[in-house]
């Protein structure tokens, strides 16, 4: 093997991709939470004029594409691959979107943890040269994950202050073999974790390890320490998951306090609805493309390290009993291009 | 389903015992009140069947459709979810409730069909209420059955 | 005095209710039907009858009083027919209530959708 690799799980780029544009779209709730102000677009009706929830959100992810695309200038042909996956039952959110997107296209499942999935393989697609530009996204929506999930919208039942709200958004970036940064400098894939948890309503305790191994592998396979990252952000671990991950990272070494946060937290304002946090792919999708990503290109944020998280239960395997599994892969994202390499 | 392992073991009761607790107190209360507010609203719908000249017991059945319709249509309007959110099983327990379980998967389902998808969902929930509601009659009345006949 | 009755106990089952959510791992649809069944054995045993008699609505508006309701018309059946009152008995009391939440859950799916 090349360079391109280090220690057990994680992957250098040799050159590293560009993260050239990003688009998103959010629903109502997230559009009132606090990162209103940056969102490309904010639905006001969750059917966004569709006659399903399932349509809507794929009409989110297909406009959240094309308006990312619009945003770099480029047309369909210009792109060579667009990795893309959701939450619900055969990735029926992207693949629909991609119905009208003219693109050879990856469906991808990693639950959650989907978005850095495909930043990781988009990124090796660049970088290896087998593609010049590619789409990255994911997508999830509260009304269809709420349904194939959990219970019908309109039950009347109380949600546990650990319960999380499927996020209503897409989030799709485009990566490039070169242009103006940031840049997708590393990826660590994490494996598949299962620490016992067995409560769908309490998925943080379930992501938290997941994520805390990825981190962890992280920094022994590149030799990095915390400070390399001006701010460490998981996906969706939500209040309840970032408290466990911090005491757990804490445990083993790595005390990340003063640079740690999760776009779970961020998205939502706290309420009865939303309990712990957001959750859901389009989560850490959104709060990167709209909210980090401008960040690091105006230098607020030099490097940044991107780990969604993933349950990966289905509602079949929670009522037959089994724990969940859970999965966190990591990006490294930095202003600049890494000096040693340029 | 496996055993969980030493490890898993130990995980999830850390986890357990640092993780967020309902509001217990607030919880209840809420349960309590609203619990209470829609059988105060029974007995006034019992008492109007009553005053109409029906004795208590045939006035049960007409009070139980009209806090069903009441239910049921609080359910259709999207204000039903909302109690929920507040009331928990105050909400849930009475008989509004229970219409509540049938109509919320037969709204959600609707977009499935009126077959498959209402017909067939519409007692995703309340199903083993029914269920296991009419078994436990039934057994009780075999019971009665062999001691008194 | 009745709605006061009625209050107090009606919300006294809704918080051993909440108390069993939030207390146990059984989710909503386990306490229905624990409280249903419960509904029907103490109403065979003879003690939900004098709950209603002490919270009149307060006790039959909440789901262990949907138990009650088929136990007693199972009873009340026995009482009448012999054997087979164990099968018609049922829903003797309770096919008011079951009717009305099967149609008037079939009319309001048509006439709303779900808001969300």
């Amino acid at each position: 093997m090349g360079e391109k690799r280090v220690g057990r799980n994680t992957i250098i780029f040799s050159q590293p991709p560009a993260i050239v544009a990003t688009a998103t779209t959010v629903g109502k709730k997230e559009g009132e939470g606090p990162l209103a102000k940056y969102f490309d677009q904010v639905i006001q009706d969750s059917l966004y004029g569709e006659s399903t929830w399932e349509k809507a959100e794929s009409k989110m992810l297909l406009e959240s594409v094309q308006r990312v695309l619009q945003k770099a200038n480029y047309t369909f042909d210009q792109i060579h691959f667009m990795f893309s996956g959701d939450l619900l039952n055969q990735l029926t959110a992207s693949s629909f979107a991609a119905r009208e997107i003219p693109v050879p296209f990856y469906g991808l499942f990693g639950a959650c943890s989907t978005f850095t999935e495909g930043l990781a393989l988009g990124g090796m697609a660049v970088d290896g040269g087998f593609a010049q530009r590619v789409l990255v996204g994911a997508s999830s929506h509260y009304q269809t994950a709420e349904r194939q999930f959990r219970y019908p919208t309109e039950l009347g039942v109380q949600k546990p202050p650990t319960a999380q709200r499927t996020v209503t958004a897409a989030g799709v970036v485009i990566l490039e073999s070169d242009g103006p940064g940031p840049y997708l400098t590393a990826a660590t894939i994490g494996r598949v974790i299962d620490m016992g948890i067995n409560d769908p309503m309490d998925m943080g305790s379930a992501m938290a390890p997941a994520a805390v191994h990825t981190i962890i592998q992280h920094f022994q396979d590149t030799g990095r320490k915390p400070d390399y990252y001006d701010l460490i952000v998981t996906g969706d671990l939500a209040s309840v998951g970032k408290n466990l991950a911090e005491d757990l990272l804490k445990k083993e070494g790595y005390d990340v306090t003063d640079r740690y946060t999760d776009c779970g937290i961020l998205i939502y304002k706290p309420d009865a609805d939303t309990q712990a946090g957001g959750s859901g792919c389009g989560c850490s999708a959104a709060v990167f493309c709209s909210y980090f990503y401008p960040l690091l290109q105006e230098g607020k944020y030099r490097r940044l390290l991107l780990v969604s998280t993933g349950a990966l239960m289905s509602p079949t395997t929670y009522q037959q009993g089994e724990t969940i599994p859970a999965i966190a892969h990591a990006v490294a994202v930095e202003r600049d291009y890494p000096e040693e390499m340029g | 389903m496996g055993k969980l392992t030493r490890e898993q073991e130990v995980y999830k009761r850390w986890a357990n015992a640092r993780k967020p607790k309902p509001p217990l107190l607030r919880n209840v209360l809420a349960a309590f009140l609203v619990g209470g507010l829609i059988c105060t609203l029974g007995q006034a719908v019992l008492n109007y069947f009553i005053s109409l000249g029906m004795n208590a017991k045939e006035a049960g059945g007409p009070t139980a459709a009209v806090m069903i319709l009441l239910g049921a249509l609080l359910t259709g309007l999207g204000v039903y979810d909302r109690i929920g959110r507040f009331a928990g099983a105050g909400s849930v327990i009475p008989i509004t409730g229970f219409a509540n379980s049938i109509v919320a998967p037969a709204l959600e389902f609707k977009r499935e069909g009126y077959v498959m998808g209402v017909g067939a969902r519409m007692f995703n929930i309340a199903g083993p209420v029914l269920v296991y509601g009419m078994t436990t009659a039934w057994l009780v009345g075999l019971f009665y059955w062999l001691i008194h006949k | 005095m009745d709605y006061v009755l009625a209050f107090l106990v009606g919300g006294t089952i809704c918080a051993i209710g909440q108390l069993l959510m939030d207390l146990t791992p059984l989710t909503p649809a386990h306490v229905l039907v624990l409280f249903v069944c419960s509904g029907a054995i103490l109403s065979g045993l003879g003690i939900y009858e004098k709950i209603v008699e002490l919270g009149g609505a307060g006790a039959t508006i909440p789901l262990p009083g949907f138990g009650h309701t088929l136990t007693s018309g199972v009873i009340q059946e026995i009482e009448a027919k012999g054997f087979w009152g164990i099968f018609s008995g049922v829903l003797e009391n309770a096919s008011v209530g079951v009717v009305a939440a099967v149609v008037v859950g079939l009319f309001i799916s048509l006439l709303f959708n779900p808001k969300g």
